[in-house]
């Protein structure tokens, strides 16, 4: 606060840090914040403190085995990213999954964008002060883990997804449990609406904070709902289709303040969009292979065939040691629409095994920045409804 | 407006920079010099006809000993309204590794660049706040250059400064009134 020229007193702002071991930062996040009382005049993000290298990592992989480092990005919606790292890499080699994979695929990561919005409901109602929430929206969060487990055996770090395909098919009861859960789900989604939507305390803290305009989210190079709460209908699974995405019918939801309030009722909406995605991938479900048949040279071959077949057990050393069959030489970038926004792969191949560079655009990492502006002129406690709305997670964020 | 047509427009406008431009994949790369690269993006930026207002992305590839030039900066500038996307890889040599920045185009460019500074040590001409990001203040060295070794150059034992901390820790410990200083 200014005092009037000539005076004896100065005013100082008051400086704490947040984080980066702090429940309402959603992971190690630091936060240097400048208040006036209690309203915020700075906020500088510190990140890093997740920093893997993943970058690094990928040069010295096979394309093979660089997959299970994409799970390790964004833990909470680990398929999709699965899903983005062998997309772009099919398109470096030029190849394309079969139709029943390219099914499956969607189905996966639909499931796992429901999945992390449930996990960003459940974190942000908590730290808005709705405790209830949380545990009603855990419990659809472990019905879509233990479905995940199913069809892959794991929960959280899947690598189910292959270059060329998906590892192994689904079963008819993973199938019919799935479309139970879509069944069930749409009520589930109204369960927190009444809980929240019209809950007084919930607009007062949401309506109005955060607002950045349609040209500034665009300019900030935000993407995936934080961007669309702005009104800009956005969205990669629209303007470059990827798997099955041009086969099934769904909307882009957009808000129009660009506020909280307007990201979170984006998100409830691609929750009901998700799931109605996901119905229609089972009824449209092609049978068919679910590797490509010359897929092979880029992926293991099968446990069981590797010792009894002639000629596999070298080419499975030649895999693991060298990498599959040089790629072009050239660059790609890929991107895909996972939970948090627009996860961007670029790729400089050399023309060996492995890539000379990888680039990962993480949506969290951008989301992240934009924090020092959305916080600006706000509560502290205000701040913290801002962290929750642009979903961020620090594994993707630091890489 | 297809990428291609982009390119060939763009190389025209600004024929002494551009001397390359590459299609692998309906992707398209435009290469050239780095002194003109601010003027590019806003021309890429303000042209009605391209309206390119979205950068998706920015990057920096090290290209030791495989070109004269050492390091490229990569962009990726996509418009929302045409859909159309073109990549500027920018040469920036290893004497003078230095190019302008884009944050006053592009707000989202900040922290892009900040990480490509920190990763390739390569410096962005008036960057309001040019810092590591993911790294310590205090590291040495630029990790993603590909003379740097995957392990790192300290071999063994923890990170320098570590040690320091736990003294400083032991430090502040002495001054805890509900801790028995003897204790530790």
């Amino acid at each position: 606060m200014e005092l009037e020229q000539g005076s004896a007193f100065k005013t100082r702002d008051l400086v704490i840090s947040i984080g980066p071991q702090h429940p309402a930062t959603h992971g190690v996040l630091r936060l240097i914040l400048e208040l006036d009382g209690e309203t915020v005049h700075k906020c500088t993000p510190h990140i890093g403190f997740l920093h893997r290298g993943t970058e690094k990592l990928h040069e010295n992989l096979t394309y093979f085995s660089g997959l299970p480092l994409s799970d390790r990005l964004d833990y909470c919606s680990s398929m999709a990213n699965n899903v983005g790292y062998v997309l772009s890499v099919e398109r470096l080699f030029g190849i394309e999954a079969p139709l029943r994979a390219k099914y499956i695929r969607t189905i996966v990561s639909e499931m796992s964008r429901i999945a992390s919005h449930i996990i960003w409901i459940a974190t942000h109602a908590l730290d808005l002060g709705a405790m209830t929430v949380f545990l009603y929206a855990m419990r659809e969060r472990e019905w879509l883990l233990d479905l995940f487990e199913l069809v892959c055996g794991s929960r959280l770090t899947t690598t189910y997804p292959r270059i060329g395909g998906v590892r192994n098919d689904v079963s008819e009861e993973f199938l019919d449990s799935l479309y139970m859960f879509t069944e069930e789900f749409p009520k589930r989604v109204e369960e927190y609406e009444t809980l929240i939507d019209q809950n007084r305390i919930w607009l007062l803290r949401t309506k109005g904070i955060g607002v950045i305009s349609a040209e500034e989210a665009v300019n900030w190079g935000l993407t995936g709902p934080t961007l669309r709460g702005s009104g800009v209908a956005y969205d990669v699974r629209k303007y470059a289709p990827y798997d099955a995405y041009d086969l099934v019918d769904f909307e882009v939801p957009i808000g129009k303040v660009g506020d909280v309030y307007d990201r979170y009722r984006c998100r409830m909406e691609e929750f009901r969009q998700s799931n109605h995605i996901i119905r229609q991938c089972i009824e449209q479900m092609p049978k068919g292979p679910i590797l490509l048949p010359d897929a092979p040279k880029i992926e293991l071959p099968p446990k069981d065939k590797v010792t009894a077949e002639k000629g596999l057990l070298p080419l499975h050393m030649g895999l693991i040691r060298k990498g599959s069959i040089a790629p072009p030489d050239g660059e790609i970038y890929s991107a895909v629409e996972v939970p948090k926004g627009e996860l961007g792969f670029y790729i400089v191949s050399d023309g060996t095994g492995k890539p000379y560079r990888l680039r990962l655009r993480a949506p969290s990492f951008v989301h992240a920045s934009v924090l020092s502006r959305l916080s600006v002129g706000h509560l502290v406690a205000d701040m913290i409804a801002n962290i929750g709305t642009i979903d961020i997670v620090l594994g993707e964020c630091d890489r | 407006m297809e990428s291609l047509e982009i390119a060939k427009l763009l190389q025209e406008k600004f024929p002494e920079q551009i001397h390359e431009i590459r299609e692998f994949a309906r992707q398209v790369s435009v290469i050239t010099k780095k002194d003109k690269i601010l003027d590019i993006a806003k021309y890429l930026k303000g042209d009605p006809g391209l309206q390119m207002d979205y950068l998706r992305d920015l990057c920096g590839v090290d290209y030791l000993g495989k070109k004269p030039l050492r390091f490229e900066v990569v962009y990726h500038f996509y418009s929302l309204k045409f859909r159309h996307l073109l990549r500027i890889r920018a040469e920036v040599p290893e004497e003078d590794p230095t190019i302008d920045s884009l944050v006053p185009l592009y707000a989202g460019a900040n922290w892009h660049e900040r990480e490509c500074f920190d990763m390739f040590g390569i410096t962005f001409n008036a960057h309001p706040d040019l810092r590591r990001i993911l790294l310590p203040e205090d590291w040495e060295g630029h990790p993603l250059r590909k003379d740097y070794p995957l392990r790192g150059y300290e071999q063994e034992g923890e990170w320098k400064r570590f040690a320091d901390l736990l003294e400083k820790v032991k430090e502040i410990r002495k001054n805890e009134w509900y801790r028995d200083s003897s204790a530790s």
